[in-house]
C-alpha cells in the first residue's frame, strides 16, 4: 500500500493506526505526523474518527474493547522516537500532560466543577515538575496571565462556573501547557464557543505557539478556523486519510470530491442564493464499510465499478499532497470547482 | 489580546466563597435546619453530660415511687421499679448515638469505598460488589439485622456492626449511581490526559462530585439507623438491661400501658423527635447540595 511515513523527526505521529471496537472499523491504517513548532489541522465531519486518532494513541480510549494496532510516535528530546502504544500505564501517565498537553472540545465540562481554577491548574505542576504547592500557585497565576486571563491572582480562586466559556477555555489551555510538553492537542477547542471567542482562543494559541515552539494539533470540522491555523491539513473520511496536504495546495487544489465537497459547503459572505451547500447522503456506518473507496455512496464523480469495488490507495499528486481516490484529477476539480 | 476583548470575555465577577461555605449559609437560612440543630444539639449534650444532667442514675430503684406520674418530683413520671423516667431517657441519648453514629460510619465507609470501585472500574467488580448488594437488598433490614444479631451475640457492639451491615449496601447504591455519571464527564477525560492515576482521579475528581447525595443519604440513615436500634432493643437483642436505651424502655414498657402512659411516650417522644430532626436536616441538606440550586445561584 502507498502511503506516507512519519518523519524520524517529528514531534507526534501516528503510524498504520486502526482502531476496531466490536465490528466497528473506526479508524483504518490513518498516518499523518506533525513536526516541532507546526500546526496540524485535522478535518472531518462527525463520526470521521478525528477525535479517536488522538484519543487512540494516547491511550485514552478503553482497551479492550477497543483494539488499536499501529504505531503513535513521540519524539523523545534525545532524537529518538517512542512507542505511545506498547507503553505501560505508568509510563503512559508519565507522559500525558507533561509532554503531551490536551484541551477539549466543551471547557464547561472539562473542568471538575468543585475545585477551584488554582486546584486544577497546579495538579499537573505537582505531579509531573515536583513543584511545591507554594511554587505552583505561583506558576498557576503566570499561567492564567500567559493565556490572557485580566486580573489572574484573583481568578486564581475562581470556581469554573463563575467564569465565561471563553475564560475557561483558556484555563484548559493554561493547564494543558502548564508543564511545557512538546505537543500540544487541542480537539475541537472553540466548537462551544461563539465566534469572536474562537478568533481569540485561535489566536492565543498561535502566539504561545510562536513562542513555546510547541507542536499542535488541531482538530476540528471547521475549515475556516484549521485554514487560519495550521500549516499542513489532515482531511479523514470513513476512519481513512482521504487528503492530505499543506495548507495552499489543499486550498488552490483541492483533490479529493469530498474535500472538494466540504469547501463548496462552507457558508460565504457574499455568495446568493438562499441553500447553503451539503454534502447529501451521511458518512458510512463504520460496521459496514463498504468494500471500495468509502466515499462512493456521496460521491457525486464516481467511476461506478472501480469505485465500487476497490479500495483506493493513497497516492502523491504533488508534493507532499496525497490523495485517497480514483476520482481525484485536476480536470475533474476544476469542472466542478 | 486588547483590553475591549478582555472585558467582552470577562463575567459578571463573582465572590468566590468556597462552595461548602456558600452551602452552609444556605443551609443557616432555614429556621428548620436551626430546629433540628437545637434538637440535636440538646441529644448530644445529654450524650455528653448526661451524668451531670440527669438527676438519678439510671438504675436507681425506689419502690415506693413506682408509677409516680410526670410532676415536680419527677419530671417525666418514674417506672414500675421507681426509676426516674427523665434521668434515663437523659442518659439513654449516649448509647443511641454510639450505635447510630458508629453504625452509619461503618456503613458509610465500606459502602461509599464500594460503591467508588464498582462504578469506576465497572467490570466484574462492579458485578461482584452488585450481586453481593442486591443479595442484602432482598432481605428486610430488620431480618437480617437479627440474624446477624443471633449469630453474634446480642449486645451493643453487635447491634453496631448489625446495623452498619444492614445500611452498607445503599451507600453502595447511591455512590455507585452517582459515578457511573460523574465517570463518563470530559473532566474526568482531563484529568487522565493530564496523566493523573486512578486514586487521584478517583478521590480528587470523582468523591468530592458525588458527595451531596451522600451526605443527605448519611444523614437519613442517622435516623434510620436510631430506629433499627431502638428496635433491635425494643426486641431486647440491643442495649441489655439495666443499662438504658429509648428502645429498651418502649420494650420495658409494653406491660405497663394501662398504668402510665409516661413510660411509653416519653422514649417514643425523644427517638420521634431525633429521628425528625435528622430527617429534616437531611431533606435541607439535599435542597441545599443540589446543584439545580447552585445554578439559579450562578444565573
Amino acid at each position: 500500500m502507498t502511503t506516507t511515513n512519519v518523519s524520524t523527526t517529528a514531534a507526534f505521529g501516528v503510524d498504520d493506526l486502526s482502531v476496531r471496537i466490536g465490528s466497528a472499523q473506526i479508524l483504518n491504517g490513518v498516518t499523518w505526523s506533525v513536526e516541532r513548532g507546526e500546526t496540524l489541522g485535522i478535518v472531518g465531519e462527525s463520526g470521521s474518527g478525528k477525535s479517536m486518532t488522538v484519543l487512540s494513541a494516547t491511550g485514552l480510549v478503553p482497551r479492550p474493547p477497543a483494539v488499536v494496532t499501529g504505531r503513535a510516535l513521540l519524539g523523545q528530546p534525545d532524537g529518538s522516537q517512542s512507542d505511545l502504544l506498547t507503553m505501560t500505564a505508568a509510563q503512559l501517565r508519565a507522559v500525558r500532560g507533561r509532554r503531551l498537553g490536551y484541551v477539549f472540545q466543551d471547557p464547561s465540562t472539562s473542568l471538575n466543577p468543585l475545585l477551584t481554577v488554582e486546584r486544577q491548574l497546579t495538579e499537573g505542576l505537582e505531579y509531573h515538575l515536583k513543584m511545591r504547592p507554594a511554587e505552583a500557585s505561583k506558576r498557576a497565576v503566570e499561567l492564567l496571565e500567559m493565556v490572557g486571563i485580566p486580573d489572574p491572582a484573583r481568578r486564581v480562586k475562581n470556581y469554573p462556573h463563575e467564569l465565561s466559556g471563553g475564560m475557561r477555555q483558556r484555563v484548559m489551555i493554561a493547564i494543558a501547557l502548564s508543564c511545557d510538553p512538546e505537543v500540544l492537542i487541542a480537539d475541537e477547542p472553540t466548537t462551544a464557543l461563539d465566534v469572536t471567542i474562537q478568533a481569540q482562543i485561535v489566536d492565543i494559541v498561535r502566539s504561545l505557539q510562536q513562542r513555546l515552539g510547541t507542536a499542535v494539533i488541531w482538530i476540528s470540522h471547521d475549515l475556516g478556523v484549521v485554514g487560519g491555523l495550521a500549516d499542513r491539513i489532515v482531511v479523514l473520511y470513513g476512519g481513512q486519510v482521504v487528503e492530505q496536504a499543506d495548507v495552499e495546495t489543499l486550498f488552490e487544489q483541492r483533490s479529493h470530491p469530498y474535500t472538494q465537497g466540504l469547501f463548496a459547503a462552507r457558508p460565504t459572505l457574499g455568495r446568493t442564493g438562499n441553500e447553503l451547500v451539503t454534502i447529501s447522503g451521511s458518512p458510512p456506518d463504520p460496521r459496514e464499510l463498504p468494500p471500495g473507496c468509502v466515499f462512493y455512496d456521496r460521491c457525486e464523480l464516481r467511476l461506478d465499478d472501480r469505485c465500487r469495488t476497490e479500495r483506493p490507495p493513497l497516492v502523491e499528486l504533488g508534493p507532499e499532497h496525497w490523495v485517497r481516490s480514483f476520482c481525484a484529477t485536476p480536470e475533474r476539480q476544476e469542472a466542478t470547482a | 489580546m486588547s483590553a475591549a476583548q478582555v472585558t467582552a470575555d470577562t463575567a459578571a465577577v463573582t465572590g468566590s466563597a468556597p462552595l461548602w461555605r456558600r452551602s452552609l449559609k444556605a443551609l443557616l437560612a432555614s429556621p428548620v435546619v436551626w430546629f433540628c440543630l437545637v434538637v440535636l444539639g440538646t441529644v448530644l449534650l445529654c450524650a455528653v453530660f448526661g451524668e451531670q444532667i440527669a438527676p438519678q442514675s439510671a438504675n436507681e430503684t425506689d419502690v415506693s415511687r413506682a408509677f409516680t406520674p410526670p410532676g415536680p418530683d419527677a419530671w417525666m413520671g418514674t417506672d414500675d421499679l421507681g426509676r426516674d423516667v427523665f434521668s434515663r431517657v437523659v442518659l439513654s441519648a449516649a448509647p443511641t448515638l454510639q450505635v447510630s453514629v458508629t453504625s452509619v460510619g461503618i456503613a458509610l465507609v465500606v459502602g461509599v469505598t464500594l460503591g467508588l470501585l464498582a462504578g469506576y472500574y465497572r467490570g466484574w467488580v462492579d458485578v461482584v460488589v452488585m450481586r453481593v448488594v442486591d443479595v442484602m437488598f432482598a432481605f428486610p433490614v430488620m431480618l437480617l439485622a437479627i440474624a446477624i444479631v443471633a449469630v453474634l451475640g446480642a449486645g451493643l457492639t453487635t447491634a453496631i456492626i448489625a446495623i452498619g451491615v444492614v445500611y452498607t449496601p445503599i451507600f453502595a447504591r447511591v455512590t455507585r449511581a452517582s459515578v457511573l455519571s460523574v465517570r463518563e464527564e470530559p473532566f474526568i477525560k482531563a484529568a487522565k490526559s493530564l496523566g493523573a492515576r486512578d486514586s487521584r482521579i478517583i478521590f480528587t475528581h470523582v468523591l468530592p462530585n458525588v458527595s451531596a447525595p451522600i451526605i443527605v443519604q448519611t444523614s437519613l440513615s442517622f435516623a434510620f439507623a436510631i430506629l433499627s436500634e431502638a428496635a433491635l432493643s425494643f426486641l431486647g437483642l440491643g442495649v441489655q438491661p439495666p443499662d438504658p436505651s429509648w428502645g429498651r424502655m418502649l420494650f420495658d414498657a409494653k406491660s405497663f400501658l394501662n398504668q402510665g402512659w409516661w413510660l411509653s411516650v416519653f422514649p417514643g417522644a425523644a427517638i420521634f423527635i431525633t429521628v425528625l430532626a435528622f430527617n429534616l436536616i437531611g431533606d435541607a441538606l439535599r435542597d441545599v447540595l443540589d446543584p439545580k440550586t447552585m445554578t439559579k445561584e450562578r444565573a
